[in-house]
């Protein structure tokens, strides 16, 4: 384990890697309902805070509008040793097709 | 597996520190970014989400590939809407491999120039609409197959991912499907394109879980992380006794002379793919390798102006916020 | 020309700028710049086949001749096909496609706004829900006009170049004729011309804060929305969006 570039071949040594010039990583939080408290749901990339929220609208809110969007830049987030449960999801009133109830498949199939 | 062949870590720490976290995940505890983890450990997830994310990444183009001939409207939306959750799942699995110290420009150019790998299946081509049935029944299919346990995977970034990627995934399968029923009933033509479909993706989609991993001491080192549920055999047959039905109320013929029902273990016996042509896949021999991957580079090179000029505007404009303060 | 023939073209340039701009923007599905990107377009694109089915499904109900949506999208040649031309300008890059998303946007939103407001019910249905979903669009693609503008000098000449080759479609959408004046006459629709102002207005502050110049020319192709006369690149578009429908008639999907 001396050198670990040679043992990962596929994972390069990251003191080898020069600096980058990436969109900001941002976490997400959605409120989902009125009267709820904003929920971490994931995060992305964006050029900066206005983008991001555009970006969280159309990346997870696919399936149900939030009510309200919060995102915050990766690297402010001051954190304890994490323990939060994954978000859950609200059905969508439109594009019922997203969902897997939508298609009638014959019971004779089974689960699926 | 849409991460296949994935050799895990061998790890040198301190024997204590391995056996505590050991403990943790035998107690069904989740690792979450900040806690101690084993080097393999890292390396290993790192390796195996970042290949799930691309994947879905170039899964998006086998189908993408339909969109513009989708029969009617809402075929074409309800494909245009999963071909974006394939986006949408690459982006969940990138950003939890980014909780492990990697980001997700770097995870991208080592699958654009190769060093990483994503699943063979993508590598086939889609050839009639009844292709776009069968990837979402045996493709999506067999994901699920292994997408479903790794919701309970040890690392709680990867399993909050699956968690929210296994809820849409079944819409996926289940449009597939749906699209299978209606050429299966429809004209002769349109049977004729899904057995064909069938006789394309079956061993294909055989060959997504991967050679047998029964001796395989990597397999047994992330079994015992809890970041690989089950051998690729035991996912292999569930998937084989789960569609074979499927087939046949689909009125359609598994291309398998040697596919039989054993009363005795209660599960089909059926062919092994060939594996020389798997291993050809992955060595980028596949019908598609070269169309897959330029594809992918094209739209980053050709990407790198947009994602560079919309990063300058932020810089200006948090420059003249600041300015004017 | 009958009142019913003219809410049909009517109905039908609104159904087709929406199904042709929408399979435009979904060529983009899986090769756009960046991931965030990829699935905003295909939201974009969504949108607009969902309006699509609406629009075109209502036009068939106006035509009375038993054709749905599906049937006006996949069986009607070129000519038939009453779209702005801007819409079916091929995506070129991604600040071409952008701008052709801003362009038209910026069009749709004021129109949809007073389709809003129609005298006929389910035109002010349809438009109601399009244009929040179309004021989104105009804020994202106004947004990006604006960024890529204001970027690097690379992509402010893209951004200049993609202006000054669309420019000559835009006066298309803001041209008055005989369907328009009985859309106007019955309230149904405004004339397109009274849109322009609200247009030029909200494209001058947006191309402003995006450094782009606004080419001095008030010249505009025509041909589009008549169906007089389309670009070649709308036979190749049908080619590719009708092929299963014409290679297999009357089979179910």
């Amino acid at each position: 384990m001396s050198s670990p570039n040679a043992a990962y071949p596929d994972t390069p040594d990251q003191a080898m890697k020069p600096k980058r010039h990436e969109w900001p990583l941002w976490e997400v939080f959605i409120r989902g309902q009125h009267g709820m408290s904003h929920r971490h749901v994931g995060s992305l990339h964006a050029p900066d805070q206005e983008m991001a929220i555009k970006n969280a609208r159309d990346v997870y809110t696919r399936r149900n509008e939030g009510v309200s969007i919060w995102v915050v830049e990766a690297r402010h987030i001051a954190a304890s040793s994490p323990s939060d449960k994954g978000p859950l999801y609200e059905p969508s009133e439109s594009k019922v097709y997203r969902h897997p109830t939508f298609f009638d498949i014959p019971e004779e199939v089974g689960a699926m | 597996m849409y991460a296949q062949m994935i050799k895990s870590e061998a790890t040198q720490e301190d024997p204590e520190k391995l056996a505590a976290f050991q403990a943790r995940i035998d107690a069904g505890e989740k690792i979450e970014p900040k806690d101690w983890m084993p080097q393999g450990y890292r390396k290993t997830l790192i390796r195996q989400i970042g290949q799930h994310a691309h994947s879905e990444i170039v899964g998006q183009l086998p189908e993408g590939n339909w969109i513009t001939r989708a029969p009617t409207l809402e075929r074409k939306a309800i494909l245009l809407a999963k071909v974006q959750d394939e986006a949408g799942h690459g982006l969940y699995l990138y950003c939890a491999a980014e909780t492990l110290g990697v980001t997700r420009d770097e995870l991208t150019e080592m699958l654009l120039d190769g060093r990483m790998k994503y699943s063979s299946i993508f590598n086939y081509p889609t050839l009639t609409w009844a292709d776009m049935g069968a990837v979402g029944w045996l493709v999506d299919g067999a994901a699920i197959m292994n997408q479903v346990p790794l919701q309970r995977t040890s690392f709680g970034p990867y399993s909050r991912a699956m968690i929210r990627i296994c809820k849409e995934e079944s819409f996926h399968q289940r449009q597939g499907y749906d699209v299978m029923m209606k050429m299966a009933q429809g004209t002769s033509a349109q049977k004729k394109m899904a057995q064909d479909a069938l006789n394309r993706f079956w061993y294909p989609s055989l060959m997504m879980f991967g050679p047998s991993d029964k001796e395989s001491v990597h397999s047994e080192q992330s079994m015992a992380w809890k970041i690989k549920m089950n051998t690729n055999d035991e996912l292999r047959q569930k998937f084989v006794d789960q569609t074979v039905p499927q087939a046949e109320y689909l009125g359609l013929t598994v291309p398998d002379e040697n596919l039989k029902w054993n009363e005795d273990t209660g599960h089909y016996d059926f062919s092994q793919p060939d594996w020389s042509e798997f291993f050809d896949v992955l060595k980028g021999n596949g019908p598609c390798n070269q169309e897959r991957l330029a594809a992918r580079n094209s739209a980053w090179d050709d990407g790198k102006w947009v994602r560079d000029g919309l990063l300058a505007h932020a810089e200006k404009k948090a420059a003249r916020k600041v300015a004017a303060e | 020309m009958t009142s019913d023939m003219a809410f049909f073209e009517f109905l039908c340039r609104m159904g087709d700028n929406t199904l042709v701009l929408g399979h435009r923007v979904s060529e983009w599905c899986g090769h756009a710049p960046v991931l965030e990107e990829d699935i905003a377009l295909a939201n974009t694109a969504l949108d607009l086949i969902g309006q699509t089915q609406m629009w075109l499904g209502l036009a068939g109900e106006v035509e009375g001749e038993g054709r749905s949506a599906d049937d006006l999208a996949m069986l009607r040649d070129a000519w038939d096909f009453r779209n702005v031309l801007l819409a079916e300008q091929p995506n070129g890059d991604f600040g071409q496609t952008m701008m052709r998303q801003y362009l038209f946007d910026q069009a749709h939103v004021l129109l949809l706004e007073k389709l809003a407001q129609s005298s006929d019910e389910r035109v002010a249905g349809i438009a109601a829900k399009a244009v929040k979903e179309v004021t989104y669009h105009v804020e994202r693609s106004r947004d990006t006009v604006i960024g890529l503008g204001d970027g690097t000098s690379e992509s402010h000449r893209r951004m200049q170049a993609a202006l000054d080759l669309l420019w000559p479609y835009v006066g298309e959408m803001f041209t008055d004729d005989e369907v328009s004046g009985i859309m106007a006459a019955e309230g149904i629709a405004p004339e397109p011309s009274s849109l322009r102002a609200g247009w030029d207005a909200a494209v001058q502050q947006t191309m402003s804060e995006a450094t782009l110049v606004i080419p001095d020319s008030g010249f505009a192709h025509a041909g589009g929305k008549t169906g007089f006369r389309h670009s070649e690149h709308l036979g190749h578009m049908l080619t590719q969006m009708q092929w299963l429908q014409r290679a297999y008639p009357g089979a179910r999907w």
